[in-house]
């Protein structure tokens, strides 16, 4: 019998935050058969889409889906002090869901960027940061810093479509046309790549900022160039500085090596006031590097629903925003929670082994496309049709442009917003008795 | 011998990215994210050569891992994140920003022979 072939072009990889928009994905009798231009991830990602998938389990026993959302909303309804946790890697259309429900049911809310770029949201909120998008990135950039960051092994396509060597209008030599510098602790595939690398001591982000900034403003430093910061000679970040007010238009991706070491959100806080103040002498911008595809997706959707980014509490009726507090790991780390919902991230590989025991102590509602180690022992679990590949929806990339991910496969499984649409129902209905 | 001190930095690999997209179950990504690049001097003074099991030790849990010598600095462990590092971290130690050490814990690593 003939196979039915389907080629799909400008399919959006939904990986991570770079949302490589080009790919061409082949579909033979609904099953993903070859995908072109992606990176090995995102390739990876799309062939395996449609294997692995879970059952659909209530105590680990099969049971229809009808009955397990009708047990979801039995467990979430009877909890004191839920938490509705994830968004990041499925649609805004299913994140909306989400916040809804938390808000139904007095729930906490928050998603992965808590204890990821999540200090930099802090950061953002306390001096702002002048950002830019990837499209002005590629056409313009002459200067790109990587700051505690590996694209290379983590956002693959990054170099190729956006910064390093694609062409722009007004980068039309790509690669020859920009200066790359990474600023990091350890040698990567980034720093091996890049035309200096400036190896810095762990932990001192905070500190290299402030003295970027005080040269960059040209203040008066007290030391001389032979004192060390960040394990670097102050001559060496005065060279930094030369450039980086020689350019014509910079940028600062930074990754979790700035966010996640000793300071966090101040060490977000001291880059963004450089950028700021570089833009005095030259266009400077920054911009995080966003790691799950839709986690950008969650802070805006969070932002326009409950007015905060992350860590939001409805208990009192109304949203209330206290990083550290309403955090998904300090929160479970201190046993507050008492049921949980989580959608579209996996506790069992990514969160401290602690919270991940006390979760497994609690009874949890899982939606989740493939089988992984909390579907090993959530209460319930249902599993979904994956986003941007059997249900379409928003995604915003890390440069917080939104795309619309495509249903290129038909699927068994209802998706994350179907589902959480229907739970939401059952717990109105409920509330409604 | 007694072990070495130093700090323990979660970071991300290819092979971890991509691995973890085949599936999370699969020996081949728990093998990745168990493999901990060192530096020689530190695999030296743990008489311990790549391919080598070695167990790390933090104040919240412990972990073995297959030591990989990589030219990365003195006393600073890198391994994959996922649930291995996640033994070696705590969520009560977050400084009230949310964010565990991922990026810092103090640990101390000893060769796997030494585990009773």
């Amino acid at each position: 019998m003939e196979q039915k072939i389907k080629v799909h072009n400008d399919v959006v990889c939904t990986f991570c935050g770079c949302l490589c928009d080009d790919l061409e994905v082949e579909v033979a009798d609904n099953r993903i058969s070859r995908v072109k231009k992606a990176c090995m991830i995102g390739r990876n990602k799309l062939l395996h889409a449609q294997s692995n998938n879970p059952e659909v389990t209530i105590s680990g026993r099969p049971a229809p889906v009808d009955d397990a959302v009708s047990e979801a909303a039995r467990i979430l309804g009877k909890a004191r002090f839920p938490l509705v946790y994830g968004l990041s890697s499925t649609t805004t259309e299913a994140q909306r869901e989400m916040v809804e429900i938390a808000e139904l049911l007095d729930a906490t809310l928050d998603n992965p960027s808590s204890y990821c770029h999540g200090p930099g949201m802090i950061a953002r909120q306390q001096v702002g940061l002048a950002s830019c998008t990837l499209g002005e990135v590629k056409n313009r950039a002459d200067l790109v810093i990587f700051w505690g960051c590996n694209p290379l092994e983590a956002h693959v396509r990054h170099f190729t479509r956006y910064s390093v060597s694609a062409k722009g209008l007004f980068r039309p030599d790509g690669r020859k046309g920009r200066k790359i510098v990474a600023i990091d602790i350890r040698p990567t595939p980034t720093t091996k790549s890049s035309d200096w690398f400036i190896r810095v001591t762990p932990g001192n982000t905070f500190e290299i900022a402030t003295l970027l900034r005080a040269i960059v403003s040209g203040k008066p430093l007290g030391v001389n160039d032979d004192a060390l910061v960040g394990g670097v000679p102050v001559g060496t970040w005065r060279e930094l500085a030369d450039m980086i007010r020689g350019c014509r238009y910079g940028v600062i991706f930074f990754g979790l090596g700035v966010t996640q070491c000793r300071g966090r959100d101040i060490n977000v806080e001291q880059l963004s006031v450089l950028v700021s103040e570089i833009n005095n002498h030259t266009r400077f911008y920054a911009m995080a590097m966003r790691g799950h595809g839709n986690v950008a997706g969650g802070n805006q959707v969070m932002t326009w629903q409950t007015g905060y980014p992350l860590a939001v509490n409805f208990s009192r009726g109304y949203p209330r925003y206290n990083p550290g507090e309403f955090s998904v790991i300090g929160l479970l780390a201190r046993k507050e929670a008492d049921a949980a919902l989580i959608v579209a991230t996996d506790p069992g590989s990514h969160l401290p082994h602690d919270t991940v025991e006390y979760l497994k102590s609690i009874p949890t509602v899982y939606l989740e496309p493939h089988i992984n180690p909390t579907t090993k022992w959530a209460t319930v679990v249902i599993p979904v049709a994956q986003a941007g590949v059997a249900a379409a929806g928003t995604y915003y990339r890390m440069d917080n442009v939104p795309l619309r991910v495509k249903k290129i496969v038909e699927s068994d499984h209802l998706s994350d917003e179907e589902i959480l649409k229907r739970l939401k129902e059952k717990i109105l209905h409920a509330e409604d008795h | 011998m007694t072990g070495i001190s130093g700090l323990l930095v979660t970071v991300r690999t290819g092979k971890q990215g991509t691995e973890m997209m085949k599936g999370k179950m699969s020996s081949e990504y728990l093998e990745e994210v168990s493999s901990l690049r060192i530096n020689a001097d530190d695999m030296a003074e743990l008489s311990l050569s790549t391919g080598n099991k070695a167990k790390i030790i933090s104040p919240h849990g412990e972990a073995l891992v297959t030591c990989i010598e990589s030219d990365v600095p003195g006393k600073l462990f890198f391994l994959p994140l996922g649930p291995v590092a996640n033994r070696l971290v705590s969520g009560a130690d977050t400084d009230g920003t949310g964010v565990p050490a991922w990026k810092g814990q103090q640990v101390t690593i000893e060769p796997a022979d030494m585990v009773p």
